[in-house]
C-alpha cells in the first residue's frame, strides 16, 4: 500500500539554520499518524514544510502519488489538504460563521452550507457562537474553530498543529475524542504535531519523535507509550 | 520617578498643563505669532503675541480639564459607550438622510455650495477607494495620490492628443490606474506594516517626480490646459450656448451654474458607483478574502487563498477608483499640473479614511464632510485678526489628535460582518482592534 502523504529525506533550512535534517515520515490512507518531540524540535517546521513554507530544500513529498515538494502553498492547500495552524490563528474580527466560510473558499456556496452543518455537528458551541465574533470565543472554542475551518475544505487529510496549544485537559480530551470520532466515521487521515505526548500517543495509530530536526523512533501509538526513554523524556514530569 | 508618584494629582495636573502650554508657546509662538506682511521693498516680519497668549492659554485650560476628567473617572473605564454605539446604530438612519440631501443639494444651493459639494464628493470617492486597500484589505498605502494622478493625466492626454472625450476616457484612466496599482503591488508582495508605507509613500513621489520632468508628454511643470468638460449624451455645457449644446437643446438660458450641477450629478453618480462595487465586493469571496488578509496573512494561506492574487487585487481595485476620480478631476478643474497630486492629498485622504473608521462607508463620507466642507468653511471667519482658513491644517492635526484620543478606532467603527442570518449584529466598537477596522 503507498502511503497517502510521504516525506522522503526532507531537509528545511531557515536562512543558514538547518531545521530539519533528512526526514522519513509516512501517513497512510485513514490513520492519525502523530509526531511528537520537545520545543524547538523542529515539528511545526515539518508541518509548515508539508504546506510548501519554507520549501523542502532536499528530498521529496508526494500527496496522493504526486510529488508536491515545489508546488507553491496554496496550490498544496487546495488538494484536499486541510491545515489547522500552530496558534489557531482564526480570524478575530470576523464571525465564526465567516471563519468557517472563509475555510471552503472557491467552493460551491451550496456544499459550504451542508459541510459547516457537519462541523456544527462536530462541535456543537461552535453554532451556539456562530454570530460572535472569533475573538471573542474562548481558547477551546478558537480551536474547534480552527479545526471546523480547516474542515470546510472537505480535506482528505488534515494536519493539526499543536490543537491542545494552552488548553484546559478537559478541553483536549473534548477535541481529540472529536478528531478520533472524524477518524472514524470519516475515515479523515490526520497527521498531529503535539507537544501532550500521552494524550497524542493514545489517540494516534502510530507516532513519530523528533529530535533535533531527525526522527529518532517511530512505531505504533501504544508502543511508543509502552517505551521507557519516551516515558522518561516526555511523559513523566510531564503529564 | 518616585518623586512624580508621591506628588498630589492636582500637582501633577498643573505640571502636565504647564508642560503643555510651554510646548505650545514653542509651536504657535512662530506658527501663530509670527507673520510676514508683504512690506515697501520686502516681506516684513510682524509679531502677534495676543493670538498666541489666547492659543497657549487654550492649551493650558484644556489640558488642565483633561486632567481633571480623567481623575474624575479612573483609568480603565471604557469611554463613553453609548455615544459610541449611537452613532454607530444611527448610521442606518444617517446614511439615507445623506443620499436624499446630496441629490436634492442642486435645487436650494448655490454655485459655491455646489462646487463645495463637488469637492467633497471627490474626496469621499477616493477615501472609498483607498478603504478597499487601506480598510479592507489592510494594506497600509501612502501612495494613493500616484493613482489620483494617473487618472488625471491619461484623460488630459488622451484629450488633447486624440481628441477623445470624458466618457470615452473615463474606462480607459480606470484602467492605467488599475495598471500602476499592480505595478506598485508586485514589488510591495512581501511587505507589510511600515515597510509597506514607506515604498508607497516613494511610489507616489516618483510618479509626481516623473510628471514633473518627462515634459514632452506631461508639460512638466507647466501642466495640461484645455482639457474638454463632459457631456451628457454629446450635449455641452458652454457658458455661451451655441448649436449642440444642452441650453440650446432644451431651449433654456445657457447658464454655467448648469454645467457645475451636471458634474455635481457626475461626481454623486461615480462616488455611489465606488460605495456600491466595495459594498458589493465585501460580500463576495474575494473581499472576504481581504479581510482574512487583514487579519492574518499566514492562515489565509493555510487556507488555499491565493495571497499574492488578493493582494494585487486590491491594489488594483482600489486604484481603479482613484484614477477614475482623477479623470474627473481633470475634467472638472480643465488644467492639471504636478502640483495637486502631491504628498499632502495621499495624507488628506488617508487621514479621511482613518478618521471615519477603516473600513467604514458612512464614517468615509461624514470624514470627507467634516475635513473638506468644514475646513472650508472656516474660509472667511476672522478671529483675532487672522483668518481662520489658514490654519487648517492646525486644525485638521487638532481634529485627528481629538478624534484617536475619544474615538481611537475612528468615528464609525463598528464592522457589520458581511453575511449573517437574519438581521446583521453589528460588532461593537469596543471589539474592534485600535487603529484597525
Amino acid at each position: 500500500m503507498t502511503a497517502l502523504l510521504s516525506l522522503a529525506g526532507v531537509t528545511a533550512y531557515y536562512g543558514a539554520i538547518q531545521a530539519l535534517k533528512g526526514v522519513d515520515v509516512e501517513v497512510n490512507e485513514g490513520e492519525i499518524v502523530t509526531l511528537i518531540g520537545a520545543n524547538g524540535a523542529g515539528k511545526s517546521t515539518l508541518m509548515m514544510t508539508i504546506c510548501g513554507s519554507p520549501r523542502a530544500r532536499d528530498g521529496r513529498i508526494t500527496y496522493d502519488g504526486q510529488d508536491i515538494t515545489q508546488l507553491p502553498t496554496h496550490l498544496i492547500m487546495r488538494r484536499d489538504i486541510a491545515q489547522s495552524p500552530e496558534g489557531r490563528r482564526i480570524f478575530p474580527r470576523m464571525s465564526v460563521y465567516e471563519n468557517l466560510l472563509m475555510g471552503a473558499h472557491g467552493r460551491p456556496a451550496a456544499e459550504a452550507s451542508e459541510t459547516m452543518e457537519q462541523v456544527f455537528g462536530l462541535f456543537p458551541r461552535l453554532r451556539e457562537r456562530r454570530l460572535q465574533r472569533g475573538g471573542t470565543l474562548s481558547g477551546g472554542e478558537q480551536q474547534m474553530l480552527a479545526i471546523g475551518r480547516a474542515l470546510m475544505s472537505r480535506p482528505r487529510l488534515l494536519l493539526l498543529d499543536e490543537p491542545s496549544l494552552g488548553l484546559a485537559p478537559l478541553v483536549v480530551r473534548q477535541i481529540f475524542g472529536a478528531i478520533r470520532e472524524l477518524n472514524r466515521t470519516t475515515g479523515l487521515t490526520v497527521l498531529l504535531v503535539e507537544q501532550n505526548a500521552f494524550q497524542a500517543l493514545r489517540l494516534a495509530h502510530r507516532g513519530y519523535v523528533l529530535v533535533n530536526g531527525a526522527i529518532t523512533m517511530a512505531g505504533t501509538g501504544a508502543d511508543l507509550l509502552a517505551r521507557p526513554e519516551i516515558r522518561a523524556a516526555y511523559l513523566e514530569g510531564g503529564h | 520617578m518616585s518623586g512624580t508618584a508621591l506628588r498630589s494629582p492636582a500637582a501633577r495636573a498643573l505640571r502636565d498643563a504647564f508642560l503643555s502650554a510651554l510646548v505650545a508657546l514653542g509651536i504657535f509662538g512662530v506658527m501663530v505669532g509670527l507673520r510676514t506682511d508683504p512690506g515697501a521693498r520686502s516681506l516684513v516680519l510682524s509679531w502677534h503675541p495676543v493670538p498666541v497668549a489666547v492659543a497657549v492659554a487654550i492649551v493650558f485650560f484644556g489640558r488642565l480639564a483633561l486632567s481633571g476628567w480623567r481623575i474624575a473617572r479612573p483609568a480603565g473605564t471604557a469611554a463613553p459607550r453609548r455615544l459610541a454605539e449611537g452613532m454607530t446604530h444611527a448610521g442606518r438612519y444617517v446614511a439615507p438622510v445623506f443620499l436624499i440631501l446630496a441629490l436634492t443639494l442642486p435645487l436650494y444651493a448655490g454655485r459655491y455650495y455646489l462646487d463645495l459639494g463637488i469637492l467633497v464628493l471627490t474626496y469621499v470617492m477616493l477615501g472609498w477607494g483607498l478603504n478597499i486597500v487601506v480598510g479592507l484589505a489592510g494594506l497600509l498605502d501612502l501612495g494613493y495620490v500616484a493613482f489620483y494622478a494617473v487618472g488625471a493625466y491619461t484623460f488630459a492626454i488622451a484629450a488633447t492628443t486624440f481628441g477623445l472625450g470624458f466618457w470615452t476616457c473615463l474606462p480607459l484612466a480606470g484602467l492605467f490606474a488599475a495598471i500602476f496599482g499592480v505595478l506598485l503591488g508586485f514589488p510591495v508582495l512581501r511587505l507589510r506594516g511600515d515597510y509597506l508605507a514607506i515604498v508607497t509613500l516613494a511610489f507616489g513621489e516618483i510618479v509626481r517626480v516623473v510628471i514633473l520632468n518627462w515634459v514632452s508628454l506631461t508639460g512638466g511643470p507647466n501642466g495640461i490646459s484645455g482639457i474638454p468638460r463632459p457631456t451628457l449624451f454629446g450635449l455641452t455645457f458652454l457658458a455661451d450656448g451655441g448649436p449642440g449644446s444642452f441650453a440650446d437643446y432644451f431651449g433654456i438660458e445657457p447658464n454655467i451654474t448648469q454645467r457645475v450641477i451636471f458634474l455635481f450629478y457626475v461626481i454623486l453618480a461615480m462616488a455611489l458607483l465606488t460605495n456600491w462595487v466595495s459594498l458589493r465586493l465585501r460580500r463576495l469571496p474575494l473581499g472576504r478574502a481581504w479581510e482574512a488578509l487583514r487579519e492574518d496573512e499566514v492562515a489565509c494561506r493555510s487556507l488555499g487563498i491565493n495571497v499574492t492574487v488578493t493582494k494585487l487585487t486590491a491594489f488594483s481595485i482600489g486604484a481603479t477608483f482613484g484614477g477614475f476620480a482623477g479623470a474627473f478631476f481633470a475634467t472638472r478643474q480643465a488644467f492639471i499640473s504636478p502640483e495637486s497630486f502631491t504628498f499632502i492629498e495621499s495624507a488628506i485622504v488617508l487621514a479621511i479614511v482613518v478618521l471615519g473608521g477603516l473600513g467604514s462607508q458612512l464614517g468615509v463620507a461624514l470624514a470627507a464632510l467634516v475635513m473638506i466642507g468644514g475646513s472650508e468653511m472656516l474660509r472667511g471667519i476672522i478671529i483675532l485678526g487672522v483668518d481662520l482658513v489658514e490654519y487648517r491644517m492646525l486644525l485638521f492635526g487638532i481634529a485627528l489628535v481629538v478624534v484617536m484620543v475619544l474615538r481611537p478606532r475612528g468615528l464609525v467603527s463598528g464592522r457589520t460582518p458581511s453575511v449573517s442570518l437574519g438581521r446583521p449584529r453589528e460588532i461593537s466598537a469596543e471589539l474592534v482592534a485600535e487603529g484597525r477596522g
